[in-house]
């Protein structure tokens, strides 16, 4: 695939969080975008979500109605895989499980004409890896996109390391194309986002362990000397202390680096359900959008 | 959430001066308010000025750089405390200081004595919390070993100094990515500052990077 000829999209697990934003990314830029999932029913709630999205951004005056009709009719539900036999890139954002991922490229691999890339959302798998006996390592590549994907800019891109340079600068210059920010890294466990952010998050959990202080001095502390919005307990509330344990353990293993071991504390609330915001209960309490303190 | 600390009444203080301080440098606003030491509730000994303990008063604070409290008020197995308090204001090298003073505690300081050096502080516009007396109290403690990991992956080639600012900045939101926020303060700075982590800590994530090392050399050989 050269650089410019992508222009049809497929996202496969694009029912879920990620896959839902991302195929509103691709739309918005102007790429047919097929919608592919083994949940018709999360299928159908992601093109409500995509609907009510471009709504939104019509009334806020950040797009045209006739540029929301396009992106809207740019995005085809595929509730066959083999629909996406007609896709330049292919982009996967299911569950974040190795033989999931490989199992579904081996399966695209046959479906696909040869030169369709493949990119991989994983945030804690490798792409090497992933790649590995689909039939076409050189052309599938890491497009790691952040959560809300149509409002964060960022996507890391990571080359395995039977990746070739057409399939990176093909996905660079689609990036780009979809007015993104693309940022290139290794192909090494959390890239660079999750590579920094675990291990700091791990490390404001063992502050409130070792009785520094108290949480929400913790995140009062970081905010006033950093500049950060948010402080990183009120982080691991947003996104789960169970997502937060999971990423550890995910990390850990691979790197053996101590700081990305998940802290006892860390275990100990999520076995008793102080998962943060969506359990109302974490570092801090949560009584609708109100924060208390811990 | 705590919400600001708005004292209705800010206790009197006095500054007693010693050398180059970090928190608060000539020209900061929070000297002119300072009282002279006869009428004030609090003493604020700021770095180098020989401290002395005097229980009359409220509170007093010593302004802290890397050492811990108990280096000048010493230690009892855990019951430590009294109405002497640790000051720090948060500073990357020789960046302006920040708005955030962590007030260092000991297990039995005073309430009064805390709640008092909050009420002077806050009353000056500054953020404060309350920290334990252990090394690094919170930013040092969390902030170090991010900037030594960004330095290492930057040793690895993991990615460019320049697209691990632009993911810091836009996938998580921070004013700057740590590559550019350790080069302004100053590598050596952060050499040091890791360097009395590491002697408290002993683990890998406070040895200070490559990169800081090289830059303390450079310094010591009068050319960094
Ligand atoms: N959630 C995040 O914050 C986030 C951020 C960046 C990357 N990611 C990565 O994105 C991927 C998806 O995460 P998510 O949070 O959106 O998960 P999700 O559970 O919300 O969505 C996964 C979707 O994939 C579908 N699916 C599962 N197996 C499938 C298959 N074989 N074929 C087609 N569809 C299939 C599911 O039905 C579901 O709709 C993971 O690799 C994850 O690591 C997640």
């Amino acid at each position: 695939m050269s650089v410019g000829a992508i222009r049809s999209v497929g996202v496969c697990g694009a029912g879920g969080t990620m896959g839902a934003g991302i195929a509103i990314v691709a739309a918005r830029a102007g790429f047919r975008t097929l919608c592919h999932d083994t949940s018709t029913g999360a299928l159908a709630r992601a093109r409500v979500e995509c609907t009510a999205f471009f709504d939104k951004a019509v009334a806020r005056g950040k797009m045209t109605a006739p540029a929301r009709d396009s992106a809207l009719a740019a995005v085809v539900p595929a509730a066959d895989l083999a629909a996406l036999a007609t896709c330049d890139l292919v982009i996967e954002a299911v569950f974040e499980d190795l033989a999931t991922k490989r199992a579904l490229f081996r399966e695209l691999d046959a479906i696909c004409p040869p030169e369709t890339i493949f990119a991989s959302n994983t945030s804690t798998l490798s792409i090497t890896e992933i790649a590995s006996g689909c039939g076409r390592e050189d052309r599938v590549i890491g497009l790691h996109f952040c959560l809300p994907a149509p409002l964060m800019r960022l996507i890391e891109v990571s080359p395995g390391i039977n990746t070739s340079a057409d399939t990176l600068h093909a996905a660079w210059a689609w990036a780009e194309a979809c007015d993104q920010t693309p940022v290139r890294t290794q192909d090494k466990p959390g890239f660079i986002l999750n590579a920094l952010l675990v291990p700091f998050n791990n490390d404001a959990i063992r502050a409130v362990e070792a009785g520094v202080a108290s949480p929400a001095d913790i995140d009062t502390a970081i905010k006033a000397a950093l500049g950060y919005k948010m402080g990183p307990l009120e982080l691991i509330d947003l996104v789960g202390l169970d997502t937060q344990l999971r990423l550890g353990e995910a990390f850990y293993p691979i790197t053996l680096d101590p700081r990305a071991a998940p802290p006892p504390l860390l275990r100990r609330m999520v076995a008793a359900g102080h998962l943060g915001r969506k359990s109302g209960r974490g570092f801090f309490r949560y009584d609708g959008n109100a924060m208390f303190g811990s | 959430m705590t919400l600001p600390h708005a004292p209705s009444y800010a206790p009197s203080y006095a500054i007693i001066a010693g050398g180059d301080s970090r928190a608060f440098p000539p020209g900061d606003p929070f000297l002119a308010g300072a009282v002279p030491s006869e009428q004030a509730e609090v003493l604020i000994f700021l770095a180098g000025a020989p401290f002395r303990s005097d229980p009359a008063r409220t509170a007093i604070l010593i302004e802290l750089g890397c050492e811990c409290l108990g280096v000048h008020t010493g230690e009892a197995a855990g019951e430590e405390g009294s109405n002497v308090l640790g000051l720090a204001r948060w500073r990357n090298g020789a960046d302006p200081p920040s708005p955030l003073v962590e007030l260092v505690r000991q297990p039995r300081s005073a309430d009064g004595a805390i709640a008092a050096a909050r009420d002077v502080l806050a009353s000056a516009g500054l953020t404060v919390v309350v920290v334990a007396d252990q090394a690094g109290r919170i930013v040092d403690r969390l902030l170090r070993p991010k900037l030594n990991a960004a330095l290492r992956f930057l040793d690895e080639g993991l990615a460019s100094a320049h697209d691990m600012d632009v993911t810091c900045r836009l996938g998580l939101g921070y004013p700057e990515g740590p590559i550019e926020r350790v080069q302004r303060g100053g590598l050596a700075d952060h050499h040091d500052v890791c360097r009395a982590l590491f002697e408290i800590y002993g683990t890998a994530a406070y040895a200070p990077a490559r990169r800081a090392v090289v830059a303390a050399q450079r310094r010591a050989h009068g050319v960094g």
